[in-house]
């Protein structure tokens, strides 16, 4: 299961880094968002899987057992899937209200913020 | 009494719903604004005491002990860093009152710089990893949205590089922090500076180690991770391009600070000192080598930035106590004056209704005050004598001589002079020589027609931060002893892990 | 695209989901659930109807405006930390009312912060919603 997940997040963030090197604005976003699910994934992985044991006390116990599943690799996750979806809907609605107003989605049309004044002319 | 240190969050973010709630009446924004900025200042100040009088302050959020719950850790360094925040939130809350327009006020302008503060102040207080990144996130979202607020078309075009490059150095460090859970079992720094000396995983950590550089790599503008920056910062309104210029960058180093003085110190990632020395020189020449071609004025103080970025970061990878004392009195020093300059330079576009140097001129003439004002910061940033940049650099460099690192202190000084040369730029082209379009063609007769609370309002900031710069330079000794307590107190790393797993509050 | 099929369907289902997502809020402390995929739930609804019946119509059911949501939301998760310093203990600690309400369960101030996620949740995807949807006319 580690491995096929590790294969997954390989995958994710090859894709998530093609895709961000591409000029096309709804490419770059879907790189991004590949490239966080990768890191919300490997979050995941790293933290030890452990199957079907939750983190609960057991009765008449005073401390955990081993093994248990580690609940804060998931808490972690949680919260940057939440973080994640606030900041990547805003980046949604940020690239299309910039290519409405200028009127491209090629990255290497907007190079005006980058050059002298004298080579805008 | 460690309580207070939950204030600098909770004041920003209650301000920001009140002020959401009556979201008519921009004047009640206006007042709350500088209220709320006014007493998180008088609390950083009074966190800032009681740390220098009682120790490290710790507060374990939701009474969860230490190593599990999230902790809010004032040392002196936070606390340092907070009161700057404080200042910079205090005096853009001014500053915005005469230059930001209705409509931007009417669009939240106001609370998004509450949020733009805690999200700061979180970041600077927080003694966990992984809400380290929260509060990232809660400063960058903020950001995002005071960067776009106006949405004229190279705002968008600038921030769309500016959030792209964010969120993919935010990406890199939830990776970073995944791996770093994976391997040592925890995230609060604490813990992490006591278990990461004996971990046997060394190349794995030394992973983790560069993933979190380039991260803040980001978010401090380090050399070949900047370029968001410059393309940026010049196209939102000045109060805001002000305050990221002061504040940003900085969470950046103060990142680098925290991790590479108090978690990762075991031989295993020494070579990241040698790294982070490179990549300052190539900061600090970059920087200013970009700065020095430059013409428009935002432009040319946003490649500053970098440069200046460069000084803190030599420091940092010099890594004796006198050079970490000397980064952090660098940064406060920065923060002062590049936010002034920023705000001056609103001024002069004020005046002269353009951003481009060739275009305008002839302040010194009619405005001789305003030139002295802007002598201030421009000097203290070039480093001259009796300003706070001179001991700022005295500092940095002496501890360069005493590490023999002379090649590089050679390119500090260096940089110094371009630095010199670049303000001087601003001075001759925009205060010195005579207006290209004629004399007397004063267009500011639109200045003059502003009211005079308006200008006032506009003008105290820049005399305060002035004031300070000065009184850093002259009374260069007590400010300092802050710093060398907080570089005294990064290098101990014992009395931060007493402070924060010992002594439960 | 009108299609009197889904306009009529949407609003019944608006009902449905809206009280899933209620069910998702307060079934979230020990099973899967809770404020954020409440307000998911909840903001979905509202979409559906949306696509359904078109901005106006969405904006209207709606009846607040998102900013206030979030504002609301934000309100009571900020409010849910306070009563721990009334009590005493330590700043965002949990406090819990003895007597559990039915249907409801346990109440404490983890409901009251889960509750302003809900809405925080709710608000900002309608904002986002909403600010996508006005955008197409321009």
């Amino acid at each position: 299961m580690t491995f096929l997940l590790a294969v997954i997040v390989g995958a994710l963030y090859a894709a998530g880094t093609y895709l961000v090197l591409r000029r096309s604005i709804v490419k770059v976003i879907f790189g991004l968002i590949f490239l966080g699910h990768a890191a919300n994934l490997m979050i995941f992985t790293v933290g030890r899987l452990t199957k079907g044991v939750p983190a609960f006390v057991p009765e008449g116990a005073e401390i955990l057992t081993e093994p248990f599943a580690d609940p804060l690799p998931q808490a972690l996750i949680l919260t940057s899937i939440v973080i994640g979806f606030g900041v990547q809907a805003f980046a949604l609605v940020l690239f299309k209200r910039a290519y409405l107003t200028l009127g491209t989605e090629d990255l290497d049309k907007m190079r005006s913020t980058d050059q002298l004044p004298e080579e805008r002319l | 009494m460690s309580k207070i240190i939950m204030l600098p969050i909770l004041f920003p973010v209650c301000a920001a719903l009140i002020m959401i709630f009556f979201r008519r009446s921009v004047a009640m924004h206006r007042i709350l604004n500088v209220a709320a900025t006014a007493s998180m200042l008088v609390v950083s100040l009074v966190i800032l005491g009681s740390v220098r009088s009682e120790g490290i302050l710790s507060l374990q959020v939701g009474g969860w002990e230490a190593p599990f719950g999230i902790t809010l850790v004032a040392d002196m360094l936070s606390s340092i860093m907070v009161v700057s925040a404080a200042l910079i939130g205090f005096t853009t809350a001014l500053y915005s009152l005469g230059t930001i327009d209705e409509e931007r006020e009417h669009f939240f302008y106001y609370p998004l710089l509450q949020l733009l503060l805690m999200g700061i102040n979180g970041a600077f207080l927080t003694g966990d990893i992984f809400n380290l990144y929260v509060w990232f996130e809660v400063m960058l979202i903020s950001s995002f949205v005071l960067l776009v607020l106006g949405g004229r078309p190279q705002q968008l075009e600038g921030a769309i590089k500016y959030v792209t490059l964010n969120l993919l150095s935010s990406s890199v460090f939830l990776a970073a922090a995944g791996i770093l859970y994976g391997t040592a079992g925890t995230l609060n720094m604490a813990d992490l500076a006591m278990r990461i000396p004996l971990l046997d995983h060394r190349e794995l950590l030394s992973v983790v180690a560069v993933l979190f550089l380039i991260t803040f790599g980001v978010k401090a503008a380090i050399f070949p991770l900047f370029f968001w920056l410059p393309a940026s910062y010049h196209t939102p309104p000045v109060a805001v391009s002000a305050i990221f210029a002061g504040l940003l960058t900085k969470v950046g180093v103060y990142a680098i600070m925290r991790f590479f003085t108090t978690i990762f110190t075991h031989d295993g990632v020494s070579f990241i000192h040698q790294v982070l020395l490179v990549l300052s020189a190539f900061t600090m020449v970059v920087g200013v080598l970009g700065a020095v071609v430059q013409y428009d004025m935002r432009k040319l103080l946003s490649f500053h930035i970098i440069s200046q970025i460069g000084y803190m970061i030599f420091a940092l990878a010099v890594q004796s106590p006198l050079a970490i004392a000397g980064a952090l009195f660098y940064i406060v020093h920065n923060i002062v004056a590049k936010t002034n300059l920023f705000y001056l330079s609103g001024l002069v576009h004020r005046l002269k209704g353009s951003w481009d140097l060739r275009e305008i001129g002839g302040i010194y003439r009619f405005y001789p005050m305003l030139g002295l004002l802007f002598l201030v910061p421009a000097l203290g940033l070039a480093g001259i004598p009796p300003l706070s940049g001179f001991w700022a650099k005295y500092v940095v460099i002496k501890a360069g001589i005493d590490s023999e690192h002379y090649l590089l202190v050679g390119v500090a000084l260096g940089v110094s002079m371009l630095t010199l040369f670049s303000m001087m730029k601003i001075w001759n082209e925009g205060f010195w020589k005579n207006d290209p379009r004629g004399e007397g063609s004063v267009e500011d007769e639109g200045y003059l027609r502003t009211p005079t609370m308006k200008k006032a309002v506009t003008l105290v900031p820049i005399i305060m931060l002035g004031f300070l710069t000065v009184m850093f330079g002259l009374w260069f000794e007590p400010f300092f002893e802050f710093a060398d307590r907080a570089a005294y107190e990064l290098l101990d790393v014992y009395n931060y892990i007493d402070a924060v797993i010992g002594g439960r509050s | 695209m009108y299609s009197i099929i889904l306009a009529t369907a949407s609003r019944y289902l608006l009902l449905l989901l809206l009280m899933f997502s209620v069910f998702l809020l307060f079934r979230g402390h020990n099973e899967p659930g809770g404020g954020f995929v409440g307000g998911l739930v909840a903001a979905a609804a509202y979409a559906l109807y949306f696509i359904a019946n078109g901005i106006e119509a969405a904006r209207t059911i709606v009846r607040f405006e998102p900013i206030m949501i979030i504002a609301a939301g934000l309100c009571t998760a900020v409010a849910s930390t306070l009563p721990s310093l009334v009590v005493g203990k330590s700043f965002m600690t949990a406090v819990w009312v003895d007597t559990g309400i039915p249907f409801v369960g346990k109440v404490g101030t983890p409901l009251l912060f889960d509750l302003g996620v809900y809405f925080l949740v709710l608000g900002i995807t309608l904002c986002i919603i909403f600010s996508l949807a006005e955008e197409d006319r321009l």
